[in-house]
């Protein structure tokens, strides 16, 4: 087991020296490099500009950049954000409990929904069909516009809910945060249950035409047993396993609805530093990001050997 | 997985319909692209504008359709961009195998690791991209699926007895490539190419209304969006009618995808 584990996050490290090299290179891709945005601003003088080159290690070689880039990265050393010059980490570090809040909840969300519909769409052909368009539908919505659309409808027609931020300014207990956090999380639970929903479907039928099911179906055990005790079981660890795996595509929707919904987590000071080129900013949060999503898949790996001996007689 | 095929055939209509109403957009549109009318300003949809006006009088409808140019050649163009990278990229790893291999998959889950839209969107902002450069990026952020998809079929068609018996009586690499694994692989393409269509015309939509995509006064249905965002409240019908199209053609392309996908599975 450890031995496993051990392996598998060995495996990581090239990975992420292979992002990192992608996260450095896009930076540097910008024409006149990380500093284009003083480039055009007529109040820094060219002299400046050197300094500040100078100063950030830009005028030495492009290799010793990295490297020193990536070993201040790896210490924790983040650099300082260009808007308020506070260091990068503890700007991130603030967002991190909003954003952790909201994926957390759709993520509920999701896998509730997902669930119904899912083992419904196994079992009740009938339903399948409208299931599966539901779920294509789910997919095809672009996020943000199905966020704008939820405001307008909630918040700004019914005016049954806030329609933007994580509370109010005056402050209203339990309730006002939850009525803030209902129309973002929709947004995302609906965007992942879409996809998740037709996977489950997928495994309950596929466990479901087993011979074990047939065994028990046999032996008399009632159809909603086999269905919940037997299909559903199986089904759950690859499923487990997918919506880990999507931790790429929840940063990606995060992003998105926290910007839509002014809600004040690491997505949405993402976009607030896209608009200022605050590359420090976006440096960290990539990176922050894709280790994030790679520790996910190492756990979902983990999690599958640990809890399904048959994968372990491959090595 | 649709088993009608009722919903696939009318997706298919509805994206042929749009791309002619796209190409043919300067004979249809009821009003010029850029023409003003001040008089009108902010109008809510009515019958000389059937999805109203924006701030400078200019018509809705007339935007979209010249928007749909821009929007679907981005989602179709890019479509082919990522699955030719795909197709190779995968083909080469799964024929080659050792080294090559381990280094294009390397790369791929590398990829795969950074989360797409907030990468892409980096990139946009960091090359202020033209249209052309655009669905490059788009094109180069969705390749990756396709390849491991096209790789594992290459590997697994690699294994079989017909080709180890071609490769017996004396079939070269070509021969091996060109009639036993191209066949299979072009099916994969097609259907990744439908579902990059979608992908492609969201990560758009997604790049523009963030501002770091289709810079304005060129239309296209995501800075639509963009423009439209915060009067969403005043003038809903902005935001409302650019964002269906979006939906609308993703759906489309998806509900034909899916079923292309479901045929190939019974090849």
């Amino acid at each position: 087991m450890l031995r496993f584990i051990a392996r598998r996050a060995a495996q990581s490290i090239p990975l992420l020296l292979v992002v990192s090299l992608l996260v450095f290179a896009l930076i540097h891709a910008a024409p006149g490099g990380p500093l284009a945005l003083y480039l055009d601003n007529p109040n820094v003088r060219p002299q400046d500009i050197e300094r500040l080159r100078h100063a950030m290690g830009l005028d030495r070689p492009l290799a010793g950049q990295y490297t020193a880039w990536l070993w201040s990265f790896v210490r924790g050393d983040w650099g300082y954000s260009y808007a308020d010059g506070r260091p990068v980490g503890a700007r991130l570090l603030e967002r991190v409990p909003a954003t952790l809040q909201l994926i957390a909840t759709s993520t509920v969300a999701g896998v509730v929904i997902a669930f119904i519909v899912g083992i419904l769409a196994a079992v009740r052909t009938g339903f399948d069909r409208a299931a599966t368009l539901g779920a294509i539908a789910g997919i095809s919505l672009p996020v943000f516009w199905l966020g704008l659309l939820l405001q307008l409808i909630f918040a700004n027609a019914l005016g049954w809910l806030p329609s933007s931020g994580r509370a109010s300014f005056t402050g209203g207990g339990v309730s006002d945060l939850a009525a803030h956090l209902i129309l973002p999380a929709t947004v995302l639970a609906l965007a992942h249950a879409a996809g998740w929903s037709r996977y489950l479907r997928g495994s309950v039928r596929q466990a479901l035409a087993m011979p074990f099911t047939r065994g028990a179906r046999s032996r008399g055990v009632s159809e909603r047993r086999i269905v919940l005790h037997h299909a559903l079981r199986n089904a759950l660890l690859p499923f487990a396993t997918v919506v880990l795996l999507d931790a790429s595509i929840m940063a990606s929707g995060a992003v998105v609805t926290e910007s839509v919904f002014a809600w004040p987590g690491v997505g949405s000071l993402f976009t607030e530093s896209l608009a200022r080129r605050d590359y420090t900013v976006l440096m960290a949060f990539l990176m922050c990001a894709s280790i994030a999503v790679v520790l996910l898949n190492l756990v979902a790996d983990v999690a599958v050997f640990a809890l399904d001996p048959r994968t372990r007689e491959q090595p | 997985m649709i088993s009608s095929r009722r919903a696939p055939r009318a997706g298919a209509v509805v994206l042929v319909l749009l791309v002619v109403l796209a190409i043919l957009a300067p004979l249809v549109a009821p009003y010029g692209m850029d023409a003003l009318d001040l008089a009108h300003r902010r109008a809510a949809p009515s019958w000389s504008h059937w999805f109203g006006t924006d701030e400078l009088g200019r018509d809705v409808l007339t935007r979209i359709l010249f928007g749909a140019r821009i929007s679907l050649a981005i989602g179709l163009v890019s479509a082919a961009v990522s699955v030719t990278i795909g197709v190779s990229v995968g083909a080469v790893a799964g024929y080659a195998g050792g080294w090559i291999d381990d280094a294009l998959m390397r790369v791929a889950d590398a990829m795969l690791s950074v989360p797409r839209l907030p990468l892409l969107m980096i990139s946009a902002a960091v090359l202020s991209p033209n249209v052309p450069l655009l669905i490059l990026l788009v094109g180069a952020a969705g390749w990756m699926e396709t390849a491991r998809v096209v790789r594992a079929e290459v590997q697994s068609i690699k294994a079989r007895d017909f080709v180890t018996a071609a490769k017996a009586i004396g079939a070269t690499s070509t021969h091996v490539i060109a009639r036993h694994i191209l066949p299979v692989v072009v099916t994969t393409g097609a259907v990744a190419t439908t579902l990059a269509v979608g992908r492609g015309i969201l990560l758009e939509s997604a790049l523009s209304f963030f501002g770091v995509g289709v810079q304005p006064p060129t239309a296209s249905w995501g800075n639509m969006l963009y423009q439209a965002q915060t009067t969403m409240s005043t003038e809903p019908w902005l935001g409302i009618f650019p964002g269906a199209f979006i939906f609308v053609t993703v759906l489309c392309c998806n509900i034909v995808g899916d079923s292309l996908a479901e045929r190939a599975s019974h090849l």
